[in-house]
């Protein structure tokens, strides 16, 4: 099974106009600091960053659809906008990037964006791609067994399409029928590899029917239309009947990594159309059109976004990194960092 | 107190723990009706149901990925890799992602899970069901790993594994199953990680072993009394974290060391015990440290008489014995 989600004539789907809004400034924020963790990376401070710009809308609108308070979130590096939509603050995504003592995922063992949030159920063991599909189906499986209605979202890219930890895992989830979201971001590169070279197939919604459960295509742009389909997805785990496999298309609006030129192995005039794609602007026009949002009122959430993010800088900028001692912290009981 | 075999010691080992905490699983391929290739499971799924006993797909990967986020998620999971030969897929889940998961989250999570690997050969079991694969996960910071070579050990283990707040790897030698039998007392009783045990008192000279070869160095050091040898028999029973004390203590104390290993010898347990004794029990030592293993060939030709040539045996272990004690 495959649809498409998008309905032209109700824009902003079950979300209401304010909660809209509330979620564009997510997006904003997000944007902001984006863009900043790339001016720290070209400065020398922040060694490494995978942008979120042009992930935004379905990242956040992803979020909106699910409980923080009971469910669990397997990310990967990209996730920039879907950790500030579950709370993360501006400080505590910097302390990340900038390795500092205080980064709340990982104390800065790991890359940004990886260890597990203090407050959220969110967690990324570790930049090898793919490896988190199996897991999310080992989280859905103990919620199953221990009788919770909580359930898990795992995200990936199109580039973890390809491994054979994603076919395992979907194929045990579909096998349980496992309260499990599977959730594609597909940006159509697997850094400079473009989809046609990634695939045989149209799209990787259309693998679910090798499942036996849904798949379904979205409009990664689309607040209201990745709001729904993953609310659909929600109750439909919740409720007991198993995964949906949902693959929102998006652009990556900056190259693979801050280490990484896409101009290498991307057209300019492909470069050009995607700008058109941006999700920001996109829901920007929209709440626009819809009365909800003034051009004053844009530009003020623009200046009070680059504002928190520039406090949040030198905050974090200041803070101390971690001291050699507490690399000895938190190894396995058994071991104590003994060899 | 009973006489078990080291299969029934196992079974018996995850039918007591699944009984006292309802958070464990079992999850492996056959391990269901089938009750695991080696019946290591076997009348669990009637007594836990299919629920706490899973019968997986054939994928490695997903078994131990799927154990390890039912582990971050408050279940305590057993997976069975049916052969040691089949566990590479798992790989990336146990070494690249289970190890790290308490050091990479600064604590926050913990992966209560338990890897039952039957490994080792001498059972006819060719290229592909004779692997001796220690050595990758002893090498990993944060994996424990544990080889017990008989049912008293196994049951002490394997609870302890079981009621582990991290990744433990516990490694059972297939030719030991059904071959050791030992006493096991009814009572729970668990070992901890990290200590071995003197098997054989002894005042002559060291073998310090594991697995499958515990048997064989104990009959070899029975062989060698008869000759007015007295050799003593430590078994690591743990393979990381190794227990230094206990080979530095044994080794310096006797005088010379045998170390005596199913695997390769090249770049593996042996090679560590050797430098552990070499840092800490060098101006102790009357005689060089020395090492028995096969050859350095993929473990190991199908063949019988090939088989038994590339085997460490009781026989063999005399003969070093011998060698080492006339320098």
């Amino acid at each position: 099974m495959s649809a498409t989600a998008n309905n032209p004539s109700n824009p902003t789907g079950q979300l209401s106009g304010t909660r809209l809004l509330e979620l564009y400034q997510t997006m904003v924020l997000s944007r902001y600091l984006d863009e900043r963790v790339w001016l720290l990376n070209r400065q020398g401070k922040a060694a490494i960053a995978a942008s979120a710009q042009g992930h935004e809308a379905t990242q956040v609108a992803c979020v909106e659809a699910t409980d923080p308070s009971k469910d669990h979130y397997l990310i990967y590096y990209r996730q920039f906008a879907a950790m500030m939509a579950l709370g993360t603050t501006p400080e505590e995504m910097l302390r990340g990037f900038l390795a500092k003592e205080a980064d709340p995922m990982s104390a800065a063992r790991q890359f940004p964006l990886h260890g597990a949030h203090p407050r959220v159920d969110l967690f990324n063991f570790s930049n090898v791609i793919a490896t988190q599909l199996p897991q999310a189906a080992g989280v859905a499986l103990a919620d199953k067994l221990k009788g919770s209605d909580a359930v898990t979202v795992v995200f990936f890219g199109d580039g973890a399409s390809s491994q054979g930890d994603t076919h395992e895992a979907m194929n045990f989830a579909g096998v349980h029928k496992l309260p499990v979201i599977f959730f594609c971001e597909n940006n159509r590169y697997a850094i400079s590899v473009p989809i046609e070279k990634q695939m045989g197939v149209e799209s990787v919604a259309s693998r679910a029917i090798g499942y036996g459960f849904p798949g379904v295509q979205v409009d990664g742009t689309d607040v209201a239309a990745v709001h729904e389909v993953t609310k659909a997805a929600v109750e439909r785990a919740r409720a007991g009947e198993g995964p949906t496999l949902i693959e929102a298309s998006v652009e990556r609006l900056l190259p693979h990594t801050t280490d990484d030129d896409h101009t290498r192995y991307r057209s300019a005039e492909d470069i050009a159309q995607m700008a058109e794609r941006d999700p920001v602007k996109i829901l920007s026009d929209l709440l626009k059109r819809r009365d909800l949002l003034t051009d004053d009122a844009d530009e003020e959430i623009h200046a009070a976004a680059k504002k928190r993010v520039n406090v949040a800088t030198d905050t974090v900028d200041a803070e101390p990194y971690p001291s050699v001692d507490t690399m000895f912290d938190h190894v396995v009981d058994s071991v104590g960092g003994k060899f | 107190m009973g006489e078990q075999t080291v299969i029934e010691a196992v079974r018996a080992t995850l039918q007591s723990e699944m009984r006292r905490d309802d958070s464990v699983i079992v999850l492996g391929e056959d391990v269901g009706s089938r009750g695991g290739v080696f019946l290591a499971t076997d009348g669990l799924i009637d007594e836990f149901g299919e629920n706490r006993v899973i019968d997986t797909p054939l994928a490695e990967s997903s078994i131990c990925g799927v154990a390890l986020g039912a582990a971050v998620n408050g279940l305590r999971s057993i997976a069975e890799i049916q052969f040691a030969d089949f566990v590479w897929p798992a790989i990336n889940q146990l070494v690249g992602e289970a190890s790290k998961v308490r050091y990479g989250t600064n604590g926050v999570k913990t992966a209560p899970m338990t890897v039952r690997i039957p490994y080792g050969g001498g059972v006819r079991g060719g290229l592909y069901h004779s692997q001796s694969i220690e050595v990758l996960f002893s090498h990993t910071p944060g994996l424990s790993v544990v080889a017990p070579a008989t049912p008293y050990d196994a049951k002490g283990l394997l609870a302890t594994a079981i009621r582990t707040d991290d990744p433990v790897i516990v490694l059972e030698h297939k030719r030991t199953y059904r071959l050791v039998k030992g006493d096991v007392p009814d009572e729970d009783y668990t070992i901890p990680i990290g200590k071995a045990e003197i098997k054989r008192p002894g005042t002559d000279m060291t073998i310090v072993t594991y697995g499958l070869m515990l048997h064989y160095a104990l009959q070899a050091a029975e062989m060698a009394a008869a000759s007015g040898i007295d050799v003593e028999v430590l078994d690591l029973r743990t393979l990381r974290p190794l227990d230094a004390d206990a080979i530095a203590e044994s080794a310096s104390r006797t005088g010379k060391a045998l170390i005596v290993q199913e695997d390769t010898p090249a770049v593996s347990i042996s090679s560590e015990v050797a430098a552990i004794i070499g840092e800490r029990c060098f101006f102790d030592l009357d005689g060089p440290i020395t090492r028995l293993g096969p050859p350095e060939l993929p473990p190991m030709p199908f063949s019988p008489i090939q088989e038994a040539a590339f085997m460490p045996s009781p026989e063999k272990i005399l003969a070093a014995i011998t060698k080492l004690s006339e320098i």
